[in-house]
């Protein structure tokens, strides 16, 4: 089957991103994911299904299925810009990774094309899953959420084992591996929690960066939007000088600690 | 290995005091200039116009007050009070005496004026009924352009009320060898000349005139040095006392002598600044390439280790208020399009060398750090990019943009330079290029570039299709028959062109006027020493004096005619959903919204009205109100506008709606290229309207593209405010899409940034990769706005807390908290182009 015409479903394509891997970036998210984080930003996102969604100016619908084709059309319009500063396409979800094919299509005709690929994700997926994508991956960003399979069970709705394996696997292959952290108040912004990530990142064969991102509340109207309730409550950001504390104790685990990607 | 060294400079505490200074009050109106200039000009009548300019430059030189303010080491005060303006009645008064008492009130630019100001004004102004460059101008534009202007097609206003300015002489000259040294070059033509050569008599007396106004400027220097002397004699702290002292010595020796060191050099470079703008009222004396001219006496001062990094900064900083210092105030209506009491004083840094060799030196990251230390809007800092820029430089300018001081604007060389050699400069002389005011490219001391010459609303030759021409019972444009029954596309847009060729000659029509206004009463004998070839041809700029002379008009609304001519196109002719004739009716009915805003409408229609000088009673107020409330609100026109709305928009990176305003733009760009001025020279089009987009488009009714009646045309060739929805980086592809070359008199791009986008050093790389990569898809020029939609509506409310908070605002930097609430909210409503 020809790559340009496999089918995937995704909810929304964002151009000039710029704190989603090096360089300006155009982020493809794709519906669907396997954790249901309480702060996730895009509860949109979670779900497989095309929903509808409230919104100030009426309703919304949520996904929608398209091909690779049309897509690489879209990441093609912004081709100046990667070449410029080292961008490219980061798929982003949800899960991409659960909808393979369509990944494996996207990122073969993006490496045909030239762009620089990434991926965010959870690899809270089958091994399976996930090898077959990573020759076409020029950057994987994954996120370590905590090292307590019970806590993280708790606020993410499944045990990290597999997590932390498959971060195991996917540095070993030789992958341009960065370890991630939403730095969540009440779940993991302790400086033993985020030392106990940072040292996990840091014994990953070939990781060198870690990504502090500061939780925030700008996915809260789309709860309303979902009919969803927004289990955060009004828990309130981290300081600047709070994530700047633990940036520097991610530092002395041997990594470059950025805060924000 | 770099040539430059690019560490960042201290900022010294005085920097702080000085800005405290200038901005502790409200600026106010002087009357000395203009007294001094009425007392001469009442001796000299019926002498040639040159020596009456001279004599009257001279008087007032030797006459106005002299004033040396806290902690400067720069001098050279144009007003008694900071940040204050003085008076040109030559060129208009009247609408000053109209507005003696709204001034002081108005929403944009206030001004305080003294009941004594008054008074001395209205004395002066007798003199000049009849005698102004505004008054002779009216009476030589043709009537059918004096009705176009009445009908806001397009205004001239800048010149037709004031000084021309827009321009940037030579301060190297000054620099090298003194106002001495121009007076032996004058001395030396006068020498070559032939008693019965057919120009002796103009040129003798112009010639006279540059040297009576060259030893004013000398005297007016030596008046500082003696103040200095004075206020030093009486200072009791012994390190302001040598501080005053040394500004004595400064002032004795320059300008009347080439500079010896780099702070003589400041000296004197501000005193040409400053005195440009006392010989007339124009604005947007440039000071261009500063760190090029600047560089030889800084380099030999540091090479002889005369002077410290920091301490040339700390001069730098203090020009950097001084530019503050300088004022002008506009008519009320003016005021709103030119909002945030700005000079447009462009410095530009950066660049190529006329060589072609990458020109960055200290000096130009010192610019950088000067704005930075200072953070106010004057004056207007430009960079210019290029592909052998050094990347460290990209970066040091990103980070200026990051503080949301709206500074620094890009400019492109590798588009600028071909653009400015179409239109006859030589190859070196392209490279050499600067900006004037906004955003407008010319090469210094040899061009008489007109750049502000008129600003013109694309939108209204479209509203003229809709009238067959009529605008109001009268025939204001031409007669392209009924838009019902046009059949396609193609003649719809063709009567669109008819249109905008006959409004575009009816503008060269006034602009020409205003020119020969300007040489035939305000010739400039002192602006004519600093610019080739004056000297050499015995003629004034205003007469014909430079190598280069141009007109250089601005069009707007590029976004607005793209999106309603896509509009017509596919709505109207491919899928039939409405006609021109609904269409006709929807916009006559302001897309049946006409009652909803009744109250609004009316308020602005009654300004409009009594800014244009109409007694706006009770019983006109109540009349407009019931024809607007009785407006038709048929649902189908609302109907209409939805989908006109819904259509795709121009800055969306849509090939078919950028084809279409690309298009668009040439309506108005290439019969400008028919063109030419009193001056023998080229007239070329610009495209942005500084903010004139604002109180022009409460003059214009509903257009196609679903724009309501009565609210802002789109800024310069940026997307419709809020209707390019797909980011940064869409947004300048379609504007690239533009041909930015064909406007050699600018184009304006402006991008507004919240600070996130710009966060670490990953946001300054990844910014100034925008930048580059929309310059290599030949983009000319880009400036933008870092702050958040919170702080702006908050500095609505809170105005004092946001006393120095800058916004630059289509082509320059304002104080958000001056400019006006409808400027303060487009600027607002502006999409903002966050990344999270």
């Amino acid at each position: 089957m020809d790559n340009n015409s496999v089918v995937g479903r995704i909810f929304d394509i964002q151009k000039f991103s710029t704190h989603d891997g090096p360089g300006i970036r155009t982020i493809v998210f794709l519906k669907g994911c396997i954790l249901r984080c309480r702060w996730c930003c895009n509860p949109e996102s979670q779900s497989y299904v095309i929903q509808r969604m409230k919104t100030k100016d009426g309703t919304k619908v949520v996904g929608y299925d398209t091909t690779v084709g049309e897509v690489m059309k879209k990441i093609l319009q912004d081709m100046p810009y990667y070449r410029r500063s080292g961008g490219g396409l980061t798929l982003s979800g949800g899960e991409a990774l659960c909808q393979t094919e369509f990944v494996k299509a996207l990122l073969s005709e993006c490496k045909k094309n030239g762009i620089n690929t990434a991926v965010e994700t959870t690899a809270c997926l089958p091994w399976e899953m996930i090898e077959p994508v990573l020759p076409f991956l020029d950057n994987v960003l994954m996120d370590i959420k905590h090292t307590d399979g019970a806590k993280h069970e708790a606020f993410c709705g499944l045990r990290n084992e597999l997590i932390l394996q498959n971060a195991r696997r996917i540095a070993e292959s030789g992958a341009n591996l960065t370890i991630r952290v939403p730095v969540i108040p009440t779940f993991n912004d302790s400086e033993e929690e985020i030392r106990s990530i940072a040292k996990f990142a840091a014994g990953l064969r070939g990781v060198k960066e870690i990504h502090l991102l500061p939780y925030h509340r700008l996915g809260y109207d789309k709860y309303v939007g979902l009919d969803r309730e927004y289990k955060m409550g009004d828990i309130t950001p981290p300081s600047k000088e709070k994530m700047e504390h633990l940036r520097r104790i991610a530092e002395s685990e041997g990594l470059t600690a950025i805060i924000g990607g | 290995m770099p040539t430059y060294n690019s560490t960042k400079c201290k900022k010294s505490a005085r920097i702080e005091r000085i800005k405290e200074h200038i901005f502790a009050n409200m600026p106010q109106i002087e009357a000395d200039r203009a007294v001094l200039l009425t007392q001469s000009y009442m001796q000299t009548e019926g002498e040639p116009i040159v020596t009456r300019r001279a004599k009257a430059f001279k008087n007032i030189l030797e006459n106005i007050p002299v004033t040396i303010r806290p902690d400067e080491l720069v001098v050279g005060s144009a007003t008694v009070k900071p940040r204050s303006c003085q008076v040109f009645p030559e060129f208009t008064f009247d609408w000053l005496e109209a507005e003696f008492d709204t001034v002081e009130k108005r929403s944009a630019d206030p001004f305080y004026i003294s009941e004594d100001t008054k008074n001395t004004l209205r004395t002066v102004y007798k003199y000049w009924k009849g005698k102004t460059t505004s008054e002779l101008a009216t009476s030589l534009i043709a009537p059918e352009a004096r009705l176009a202007m009445k009908h806001n097609i397009f205004t001239p206003g800048n010149y037709f009320y004031n000084g021309v300015g827009h321009v940037t002489v030579q301060y190297d000259k000054v620099l090298a060898i003194g106002y001495l040294g121009i007076i032996e070059e004058v001395k030396a033509e006068i020498a070559t000349m032939d008693f019965g050569d057919e120009n002796y008599i103009t040129k003798k007396t112009l010639l006279d005139a540059i040297i009576m106004s060259c030893e004013a400027v000398i005297t007016y220097a030596g008046r500082y040095s003696a103040l200095a002397k004075e206020m030093a004699n009486k200072e009791q702290n012994s390190v302001r006392r040598a501080e005053l002292l040394q500004i004595a010595e400064n002032c004795a020796r320059v300008p009347a002598n080439g500079a010896k060191t780099f702070y003589e050099a400041c000296q004197s470079f501000w005193f040409v600044q400053m005195l440009l703008q006392t010989e007339s009222s124009g604005h947007s004396i440039s000071p261009g390439r500063f760190d090029q001219y600047m560089y030889p006496y800084y380099k030999a001062d540091i090479d002889a280790g005369r002077i410290t990094r920091d301490f040339a900064q700390e001069l730098m900083d203090c020009i950097w208020i001084k530019f503050n210092d300088l004022n002008k105030c506009r008519d009320a209506a003016s005021a709103e399009g030119f909002a945030g009491y700005s000079l447009f004083q462009n410095l530009i840094a950066g660049g190529q060398n006329r060589e072609g060799l990458d020109a960055t030196n200290d000096l130009s990251f010192m610019c950088i750090d000067a704005t930075m230390h200072v953070l106010l809007p004057a004056p207007s800092f430009s960079v210019r990019i290029w592909n052998k820029t050094p990347h460290e430089f990209i970066i040091r300018a990103a980070e200026l943009t990051r503080t949301g001081v709206g500074l620094p604007a890009y400019y492109n060389d590798e588009v600028i330079i071909p653009s400015l050699m179409s239109r006859g400069l030589t190859l070196e002389d392209a490279r050499d290029y600067n900006i004037i005011g906004c955003v407008e490219p010319q090469v210094a001391g040899k061009t008489w570039g007109w750049h502000d010459a008129a600003f013109f609303n694309m939108l209204k030759p479209m509203e003229l299709v809709f009238s067959n021409g009529v605008f109001e019972g009268e025939q204001v444009g031409v007669k392209t028959g009924d838009v019902a029954s046009f059949k396609s596309y193609d003649e719809f847009f063709d009567a669109y062109k008819a249109q905008m060729n006959y409004c575009i000659s009816l503008l060269v029509n006034a602009d020409n006027a205003i020119d020969v206004a300007h040489a035939e009463l305000c010739p400039l004998p002192y602006l004519s020493s600093m610019l080739d070839d004056c000297i050499k041809r015995g003629k004034t700029p205003e007469q014909g004096g430079c190598v280069y002379n141009f007109t250089g008009p601005q069009g707007f609304g590029i976004a607005n005619v793209a999106d309603a001519l896509y509009a017509i196109k596919t709505l109207v002719f491919e899928q039939k959903k409405f006609t021109l004739s609904e269409l006709r009716d929807a916009l006559a009915n302001n897309f049946g919204n006409g009652s909803a805003n009744a109250e609004k409408i009316t308020e602005q229609i009654a300004l409009e009205l009594s800014r244009k000088g109409v007694n706006v009673t009770s019983e006109i107020i109540a009349k407009i109100y019931s024809e607007i409330k009785s407006t038709n609100t048929s649902a189908r026109y609302a109907e209409i506008q939805q989908m006109i709305l819904d259509a795709p928009k121009y800055g969306n990176d849509i090939d078919e709606v950028d084809v279409i305003a690309r298009e668009a733009a040439y309506t108005y760009t290439k019969p400008m290229l028919n063109y030419k001025n009193p001056r023998g020279g080229l007239f070329q089009a610009g495209l942005y309207p500084v903010s004139a987009n604002v109180p022009l488009g409460a003059q214009t009714g509903a257009t196609p593209d679903g724009r309501f009646a009565y609210t802002p045309v789109a800024d310069g060739v940026s997307p419709t405010a809020g209707r390019d929805v797909n980011g940064p980086t869409s947004s300048a592809n379609s504007v690239s899409r533009l041909d930015h070359g064909i406007a050699s008199n600018g184009t304006l791009f402006n991008m507004k940034f919240h600070p996130s986008a710009l966060a670490g050093d990953s946001g300054l790389e990844n910014f100034a990769a925008l930048v580059q990569t929309y310059f290599e898809m030949k983009g000319s020029h880009m400036q933008f706005n870092v702050v958040s939609r919170e702080t702006l509506r908050d500095a609505q409310k809170y105005p004092e807390k946001y006393k120095s908070l800058v916004v630059r605002v289509a082509g320059y930097s304002a104080l958000f908290t001056t400019l006006s609430k409808s400027l303060q909210d487009d600027i607002i409503n502006r999409t903002e182009q966050s990344a999270f």
